[in-house]
């Protein structure tokens, strides 16, 4: 490998091409570039073979064409009218929509069941064993149809409410209705409405901005008073009590808007054949994100015990020698040190959940691939447009993930002196 | 001729690539060459085609592949059954990996056209309706305002079913389900008020429940929905054999010709119109590049359209669909075979 | 000691008390309770919270599995024997469908009477992974190679098996065993040999076929030795010849000899598998053929050449980027239109594929981790020795790595054969889902949703859950060598 700057170079010959070290390197990958370009022009020209004998081309201009089908579960407004595009683009919010619910909920499941696994309590370190077990041995599809199963058999239909003597009743204070298609959960209303700003079709009350821009100004103001709770102690040894402050800073603001706005919980009704007036959370969401959540939240317990387990015991001993009390210990010395070990892991599992997310097949929930890549697909015969599309949508996702994880590891990362 | 898929593909694969292409276009000879049909049919639907605890194949459109590979083949045994998902069934037509479509798939212009598929004709005129439990009160579908419907995604019953509410000016919430058991106990468990798919569909349905007389199918027919055999576009020699042994199928029926007493009807009807069917005279298959008997294999299988009917899901079989629609242009049906001349 | 203490002191113990039993709350069950499970408040809260579960679990489960019914001949049937013995609010598990349809969930629409070669390929898969899976262990070995052998004819025996099929198997068995036993170097050749074999059992036919696809890679192998002198070329011309022999010659020899000998077995086609041989079937081809392609493209992300290496990147990067459910689609939808028009072959091939392509991109981030977590002196030390790149690899380098990077093997394995239910979604009849769709499509037993569900998840239980297993054992393995 070690090249002598000092010898004269003999003159070029053609077969030093193989021969000679420093030039079959280049050899070799020109020869698999081509040899890779062949086979993927002979791929490309099957194709386009393919689709001329079966008289098709290739066009993405169905995306701009009437849908004409419904979905149930929509976040921006969407109707039968509008086009395979918008139709795709609800689909991928939803997609979006359960992988964060489901990233979400799964990392608590995660720590807490990763926790409690290496508890001194007998019981409980065995039971979160048998669900990390459990739940990792079996294929997630199955979770997905036998918690969908559970919901669809177990919960009570909506007209069970119904009646001088129904035979469910609404729990919460009369305020949520399980069914088996949804969960009626109260909607938020206002007596004294600010009106609505328009983005696009959708419309955005601005008591919501209002609400939004009051807790972020008292985000600020904890910071500030923080900051200067952390000066004072630097300064005198002696922290202020703030919390007080900081509840106040939160709390009054919020009341006054609510009071200002008339903000109240508009119980939902059954009406006709369903809840109505409330919100109902769709149980294919829910269903779907349970699953997922329980399914993946078993691999992070496994990557969060074994960041912890990670963790040298000297660092424990440590902070039980400084005094730390065990809830500290781990909150304040283990966790953050076992975090390296376990985001790089754990951001893998997002990844994964993401990816799994695209069985909302089995529940009908309508992802991208329900929309784009199973209806609009289906009606509209071009597979090779839409496959396309969708693995394009589902890589930009992963990279878009992978990318955070490469910012946060670089963060995380032990700053070694 | 089987061989190991493995191997055998890799060499096919091999074999094309070194440029014997299979001749495009000409789905006759290479089912003879491979000595097996194939049949694209639906994954499991009681009555249309289902696989039986040994793996067999029975149903209504299983029944017209078997008749298809009896006319072609000589052996109705020789189909292989590939099972699509609405999803895949139309590619895997185009794509050529299935010979022909016997799929309760709906003849639409788009699919037709666009889709680049040939419907050869159909073996099932249906409807799409709605069933719903009778203590509900609803009588008809028009009273079906808000109301949570179990659909099936990927078929044209979706689109028919925003189209109808549409046009009603109603509302309604789609639950989406993805197999016609999964439809059903969403249904059973009520978490839908209606389940709507074609009213064949729905009459199996019902018919297997344990209390059929608390559901009811509403009166209301919401779509045309002409179910039958495709085969890709631009063979269209292919496309008539299929054509024609569905007509066979028909036309038998129209005739009296069952497969009891098929043998005895070729020796001896005097009737010119069986005896051209059966090919006692004219030799018909020739023009199809069959030979004469085609017809009479096809029919021997498993009967006339009207015997297949009742086999798989008359009103004798669980099923127990009456003939309506689908009874002889005789009877005041829509089945009306065209002449064999 | 001295003496004087005995004139000083009045009284001396000169024996010792007899040891007493410590007290009950620090001794046996007590005790243990205390420390594990009431040592403080939270403590006690969280084992009254599982005690809670455990009775909610329990509560819901059981009276539903007391009341199973295992003979029955449909689902109405079942009710009315729940209802018969336990009241008519009773419900129960109707464990008869499982019983009566066992065979699809395991075998699909395979043969009745050809039950014994899946059953014969499975075991004997045990015979060609136990020299790699446990070289080092002859006891946990010979208890796996005993075990499975004595299974696989016993199943097989059972199953129906003729005569001559079982005296075959028994000879397979046992000459195998001995093989391992006796020359554990050519053992290693049997199990390379174990695909073409199990390929035959499964889908039958003629024996020279996979012999054929076999001799391929002898040929090339023979080429690659005889011209090893001209270093490239050697693996450039193995290669040419043997795709040459597969693409010109070997079908129609293969055909030759099989009409002189035919060595057949009863031909089974794709369309026939389905349940868990199906499942397994593309579980093992999929990681078997995913093993080489994953080396390779983990060699070739670890390389110096950036061209080389970019290729790799992209493709690994894009396999792990989409959803294997989108790739199944891709096998389904899109895999004909990339070959030359009029090609067609079997979705279960196909499905094989595009499986294969999804595990090589995982395996080569393991073996990746495997090569990584090699320490550089090994490296070095081939370097120093003089060996060229692949004498370095094949000799020093991918036999460690190959071997820290078991677990993770392991462990993608699993994955993908969990992921193995999804080809429902093309169509295929995995035993998840369209197994249970098609039973319960049947008159006699709609409406037996948990059963299958147990069943099949029972299964996958017991079949992931032991893999897992014996990774960790040879992680703790692993681990103690490097001690």
């Amino acid at each position: 490998m070690v090249d002598y700057p000092g010898a004269a170079s003999p003159p070029f010959r053609l077969s030093m091409l193989i021969y000679d070290r420093r030039y079959r390197s280049l050899t070799i990958q020109a020869v698999v570039f081509i040899l890779v370009m062949l086979l993927a022009s002979w791929l490309i020209d099957n194709t386009l073979k393919n689709l001329a004998i079966m008289g098709k081309t290739l066009s993405f201009d169905f995306l701009f064409r009437r849908a004409g089908y419904d979905i149930p579960q929509q976040l921006i407004p969407y109707n039968s009218d509008d086009t395979h595009l918008r139709a795709a683009t609800v689909g991928l919010l939803n997609t979006l929509q359960v992988s964060i619910l489901g990233c979400i909920a799964a990392t608590v499941v995660g720590v807490i069941v990763g926790v409690l696994r290496l508890s001194q309590n007998w019981l409980i370190a065995r039971l979160m064993t048998i669900y990390v077990e459990v739940f990792r041995n079996i294929p997630l599809l199955l979770w997905i149809l036998v918690i969908l199963a559970i919901f669809t058999e177990v919960m009570p239909p909506p007209n069970a409410y119904r009646g001088e003597s129904p035979r469910a009743s609404m729990i919460m204070f009369d305020l949520v209705a399980p069914t088996n298609r949804y969960t009626a959960v109260p909607a938020i209303g206002l007596s004294n409405p600010p009106g609505t700003i328009a983005i696009g079709r959708e419309g955005i009350s601005w008591a919501l901005i209002a609400f939004v821009v009051v807790l972020a100004g008292a985000w600020l103001g904890h910071r500030a008073l923080r900051k200067s709770a952390k000066r004072v102690q630097d300064a005198t040894g002696i922290r202020p009590v703030t919390w007080w402050k900081v509840l106040a800073m939160y709390l009054v603001p919020v009341l006054f808007l609510t009071w200002y706005f008339g903000l109240h919980l508009i119980p939902p009704v059954l009406r006709g054949f369903n809840f109505a007036d409330g919100t109902n959370l769709d149980n294919a969401l829910v269903v779907l994100w349970l699953a997922l959540t329980l399914y993946t939240g078993a691999f992070i317990a496994e990557i969060v015990r074994g960041g912890i387990l990670a963790v040298s015991k000297g660092q424990t001993e440590a902070a039980y020698a400084l005094g730390l009390r065990p809830r500290r210990t781990m909150s304040l010395v283990v966790l953050p040190q076992a975090l390296r070990v376990i985001v790089p892991p754990l951001i893998s599992q997002y990844l994964n959940l993401t990816k799994n997310s695209s069985l909302a097949i089995a529940v009908g929930y309508m992802d991208l691939r329900g929309t784009l890549g199973g209806t609009t697909l289906n009606q509209t015969g071009r597979e090779m447009e839409c496959m396309v599309l969708m693995m394009g949508v589902y890589l930009l996702l992963s990279l878009i993930i992978s990318g955070g994880m490469n910012v946060f590891n670089s963060r995380v990362k032990l700053r070694e002196r | 001729m089987k061989k190991s898929a493995l191997f055998g593909s890799v060499t096919a694969l091999a074999l094309a690539a070194t440029g014997a292409m299979a001749a495009e276009g000409d789905t006759l000879n290479e089912v003879k060459a491979r000595g097996v049909m194939n049949c694209g049919v639906n994954t499991g639907l009681v009555g249309f085609a289902a696989p039986d605890a040994n793996g067999n194949w029975t149903g209504f459109d299983v029944a017209l592949c078997k008749a298809v590979a009896a006319a072609v083949l000589g052996d109705a045994t020789k189909v292989k059954y590939v099972p699509t998902t609405g999803q895949t069934r139309f590619t895997a037509l185009s794509s050529g990996e299935i010979d022909m479509l016997a799929r309760n798939s709906t003849w639409t212009f788009q699919r037709d056209t666009d889709l680049k598929l040939d419907f050869v004709g159909v073996n099932y005129y249906d409807g799409q309706g709605f069933m719903v439990r009778k203590d509900l009160g609803v009588s008809s579908a028009k009273e079906l305002e808000g109301a949570t419907i179990c659909i099936q995604t990927g078929t044209t019953t979706e689109l028919n079913l925003a189209d109808y509410f549409k046009a009603n000016g109603m509302s309604y919430q789609p639950v989406n389900i993805d197999s016609n058991a999964e439809g059903e106990q969403q249904y059973m468990a009520a978490a839908c008020d209606a389940y709507t798919t074609d009213a064949s569909g729905l009459a199996a349905t019902r018919a297997a429940f344990a209390d059929p007389e608390n559901h009811i199918i509403l009166p209301e027919i919401i779509s045309k929905e002409p179910l039958g055999p495709a085969v890709r576009h631009g063979d269209n020699n292919w496309g008539d054999i299929v054509r024609w042994t569905l007509n066979a199928l028909v036309a038998a029926e129209e005739y009296g010709v069952t497969s009891a007493n098929i043998d005895e009807l070729a020796k001896s009807s005097q009737n010119p119109e069986v005896q051209r069917l059966l090919g006692t005279t004219d030799e018909l298959g020739k023009m199809l590049g069959l030979d004469a008997e085609w017809a009479k294999r096809a029919i021997k299988v498993s009967g006339n359209y009207g015997e297949i009917f009742a086999a798989t899901i008359g009103e004798q079989t669980p099923i127990g669909l009456a003939r309506g629609l689908n009874a002889q242009w005789t009877q005041g049906g829509l089945l009306y075979a065209p002449p064999f001349r | 000691m001295s003496d004087t203490h005995a004139q000083t002191v009045a009284f001396v113990r000169d024996t010792m008390l007899p040891p007493e039993p410590p007290p009950v709350s620090e001794s046996g069950a007590v005790k243990w309770l205390r420390e594990n499970l009431f040592s403080g408040p939270l403590n006690i809260a969280l084992t009254l919270l599982g005690l809670f579960i455990l009775w909610l679990l329990f509560s819901t489960l059981w009276p539903w599995l007391s009341h199973s019914v295992w003979n029955a001949n449909s689902m109405a049937e079942c009710r009315e024997i729940i209802a018969a013995a336990h009241g008519p609010d009773a419900s129960g598990g109707c464990f008869a469908v499982i019983k009566h349809r066992w065979n699809q969930f395991v075998f699909g629409f395979y043969p009745v009477d050809l039950y014994w070669r899946p059953v014969l390929a499975f075991g004997a898969l045990f015979l060609a992974l136990a020299p790699v899976l446990f070289a080092d262990s002859p006891l946990a070995r010979r208890i796996v190679t005993g075990t499975a052998a004595v299974l696989t004819f016993a199943i097989a025996a059972v199953l129906g098996a003729g005569g001559l099929e079982l005296a075959a198997i028994a000879v397979l068995l046992l000459a195998w065993i001995l093989l391992i036993e006796m020359r554990g170097d050519l053992a290693l050749v049997a199990t390379l040999l174990y695909p073409f074999l199990a390929v035959w059992l499964l889908w039958g036919g003629t024996l020279w076929e996979p012999l054929m696809a076999l001799a391929g890679f002898v040929i090339g192998f023979v080429i690659w030795r005889a011209l090893s002198a001209y270093g490239m070329f050697a693996f450039a011309a193995a290669v040419l010849a043997a795709v040459l022999w597969w693409l010109l010659l070997s079908d129609l020899v293969a055909r030759g000899i099989a009409a002189i000998l035919p060595m057949r077995l009863v031909p089974v086609s794709s369309d026939q598998f389905g349940g868990f041989v199906l499942s397994i079937t593309i579980g093992v081809a999929g990681i078997a053929l995913s093993l080489p392609l994953g080396i390779v493209l983990a060699l070739a992300r670890r390389s110096d050449l950036p061209i080389i290496k970019t290729m790799a990147v992209l493709f690994i990067e894009f396999i792990r980027g989409v959803p294997l459910i989108t790739l199944l689609f891709v096998a389904s939808l899109l895999l004909n239109y990339f070959m030359p028009p009029g090609t067609n072959f079997d979705i279960i091939l196909r499905v094989i594929i595009m499986v294969t392509l999804f595990a090589s991109a995982y395996m080569a981030e393991v073996i990746r981790g495997g090569l990584a977590a090699l320490p550089k002196g090994q490296y070095e030390a081939a370097d120093a020795l003089g060996l060229d790149y692949w004498k370095a690899q094949r000799l020093v380098i991918l036999p460690q790595a190959l071997k820290i990077s078991i677990p993770g093997i392991v462990s993608t394995f699993i994955g993908m054969f969990k992921d193995t239910t999804l080809v429902v979604f093309v169509g295929l009849f995995d035993p998840l889902k369209a197994m249970s769709d098609t039973i319960r499509a049947s008159f006699e037993w709609k409406g037996a949703y948990w059963e299958p569900y147990i069943f099949v998840g029972a299964i996958f239980f017991i079949l992931c859950f032991g893999m897992s297993r014996y990774s960790m054992y040879l992680e703790r393995r692993l681990k103690r060598d490097h001690r």
